[in-house]
């Protein structure tokens, strides 16, 4: 079952013929102007689909919570993907940027918003080029502009580049970004939807919640309702990289066995080793032990496992691997991307990164693990912003389902070895 | 004084047009001047802070938050690359130390002769194809030592 990766390999698709001829491109705003906004705002809550970005926050709910009869108002779409292990979006933005448009369109309908951004990372200037020639055919169309179509909808659309920060793909980051400032998080409440870019209600959602819409609107909620589980719906784009033989990414129903997604979709692991350890969903998130492979692949069933599906990024490792040595870079990446706003997580991510360093180069003490797991402790749920908790999730389920590794290290420095 | 190009002055326009407000304008101009410069000098913060109406001082501390902007000069050849954890765990940290070996310089280093750039990077979204870096706006994915070899001999 394909929706967001259906005939992605089309050679041409990223221009308007190939995709309205092979994917019936763009015949889903007809049948949105025969409806009112509120209805398409409906649809998408009956479908059931969760925004992809990581949270997993209801969509058509976070349509509904714009702020009344403020105007106007904005989408910005979250292409920033900067999450280790996460590059889906990237995907779909390079192969079929119409598919997104067309999604942008949808939600801009369905929200009354007349101006949309697609707010790309930085090193995505390539795909910039691609989704401005996209936009450019669109409004050649008359899928863009004044009177979409003739139904009085009007929407213009454009691309914004940021320029390497991780933070910026935390929403109200990414709205301080686009508005010309250093990309620090904001205080929340009150959320995007309410007061968002330049104060005015807005609506931030991902590249692959946003191509999801189309589908939705052409086929129906109930027909993207009855995919997946009974609390995730649909599909989901899940990246697989690491020691697989066929890193990519998968789109599989919500539900499938993770061991499934590994064995089958990524071709096992790699020169026949066993699995030691898999991250379910970027590098933001618990990672689990082998044991627990066969859990379904959707928000409850990994939640329930002690992790989180995040972005949909499988990140795989076999019995090779030394986890200190892999939590340490993610302590990296923390201390590297986090904004210095607030002292648990500019501190925290710091000290993490210099005990996880002496531990990993054979200098490490006993207590240090333990000290380790209090500075989590210390920065979970006291940080500004999410990303602090995120800096806690590889470090903390490391130390707990990984604790040999360390203690082997520290013997060994113990021992001089 | 800084002077933007014509091509440059026609990219700040269709930049402006984007935004009701145009300090929104503040990262696609400094992309513009270090596309024309190579890297952001003081004189170009200043031209930008009087066509947006703030300040250079807010100008530098935006552009100095975020790592693409180069305050300093750079080859003509920047080569991004990851080192973030599905490009280590296929042995991307090897890769990084056998190309600056190869280019003679540290990472972080640009070669004398200015060609090259080498920058560790975090996460580009390639993971899935991985081990890889960036060399100005290409992505090269499932890279070797051969693969470096062939590349970096490409490029003129
Ligand atoms: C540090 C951080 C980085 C994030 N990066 C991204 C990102 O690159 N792309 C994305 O869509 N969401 C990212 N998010 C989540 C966004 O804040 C937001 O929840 C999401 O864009 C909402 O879209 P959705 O409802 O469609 O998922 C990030 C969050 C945090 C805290
Ligand atoms: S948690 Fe980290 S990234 Fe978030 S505001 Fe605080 S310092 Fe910035
Ligand atoms: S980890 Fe290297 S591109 Fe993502």
């Amino acid at each position: 079952m394909k929706i967001l990766t259906k005939e992605i390999d089309t050679p041409g698709l990223t221009g308007i013929e190939v995709y309205e001829k092979t994917l019936d491109g763009y015949q889903s705003l007809k049948k949105a102007f025969e409806k009112k906004p509120e209805e398409i705002v409906e649809m998408v809550k009956a479908s059931g689909l969760r925004g992809r970005g990581g949270a997993g926050f209801p969509t058509g709910l976070k349509w509904s919570f714009l702020a009344k009869d403020v105007f106007p108002r904005y989408l910005a779409c979250n292409a920033d993907e900067s999450e280790p292990g996460t590059c889906k979006d990237r995907e779909l933005m390079e192969k079929n940027p119409h598919l997104l448009i067309e999604g942008m369109i949808l939600c801009s309908y369905a929200c009354r918003i007349n101006t949309a951004y697609c707010y790309l990372r930085g090193e995505f200037r390539h795909i910039q080029r691609v989704f401005d020639k996209a936009i450019e055919e669109a409004y050649a169309k008359g899928y863009l502009g004044k009177n979409i179509l003739g139904s009085g909808f009007d929407l213009e659309m454009y691309s914004h580049l940021g320029a390497g920060a991780y933070i910026c793909g935390e929403e109200s980051a990414l709205l301080s970004s686009l508005e010309g400032c250093r990309g620090e998080p904001r205080l929340k409440p009150p959320f995007p939807a309410v007061e968002g870019l330049y104060s005015k209600p807005t609506i931030v959602n991902n590249v692959e919640t946003l191509c999801v819409v189309p589908f939705i609107v052409n086929e129906g909620a109930e027909a993207y309702a009855a995919i997946g589980t009974e609390k995730s719906k649909g599909t989901k784009l899940i990246s697989v990289s690491g020691h697989v033989n066929k890193p990519g990414n998968y789109e599989v129903p919500m539900g499938t066995p993770t061991s499934v997604i590994i064995n089958e979709h990524a071709g096992g692991i790699r020169n026949g080793n066993k699995l030691k350890a898999f991250i379910p969903g970027g590098s933001s998130v618990p990672m689990l032990p082998a044991d627990k492979v066969d859990v379904p692949y959707d928000y409850e069933s990994i939640a329930e496992a002690g992790s989180m599906l995040g972005s949909g990024a499988l990140i795989v490792m076999d019995d090779t691997t030394n986890v200190v040595a892999e939590t340490l870079r993610l302590a990296y990446f923390y201390m590297h991307e986090s904004c210095g706003k607030c002292t648990p997580c500019r501190e925290g991510t710091r000290w993490m990164y210099q005990l996880l360093s002496q531990i990993e180069q054979g200098n490490g003490k006993p207590d240090q693990v333990e000290l380790l797991d209090d500075i989590c402790d210390n920065m979970s749920f006291k940080c500004f912003c999410p990303l602090g908790d995120a800096a806690v999730g590889p470090v903390a389920s490391s130390i707990k389902y990984f604790r040999e590794d360390y203690e082997e290290l520290i013997a060994d420095a113990k021992a001089g070895v | 004084m800084f002077v933007f190009s014509e091509e440059s002055e026609k990219e700040i326009e269709r930049n402006l047009a984007k935004y009701p407000f145009k300090k929104s304008a503040l990262l696609p101009l400094l992309h513009v001047a270090q596309d024309q410069e190579g890297y952001v000098t003081p004189e170009a913060m200043e031209e930008i802070g009087k066509r947006l109406d703030v300040s250079p001082a807010y100008v530098e501390s935006v552009a100095t938050f975020y790592t693409m902007f180069h305050t300093r000069p750079v080859g003509k050849y920047v080569i991004l690359f990851c080192h973030n954890i599905s490009c280590k765990l296929l042995g991307a940290d090897d890769l990084l130390d056998y190309t600056a070996k190869k280019l003679g310089i540290e990472v972080g280093g640009t070669t004398t002769d200015k060609k090259f750039t080498l920058l560790r990077e975090e996460c580009l979204a390639a993971c899935c194809g991985g081990p890889m870096m960036r060399v100005n706006e290409d992505f090269h994915e499932f890279l070797t030592k051969d693969k470096i070899d062939k590349i970096l001999a490409s490029l003129p």
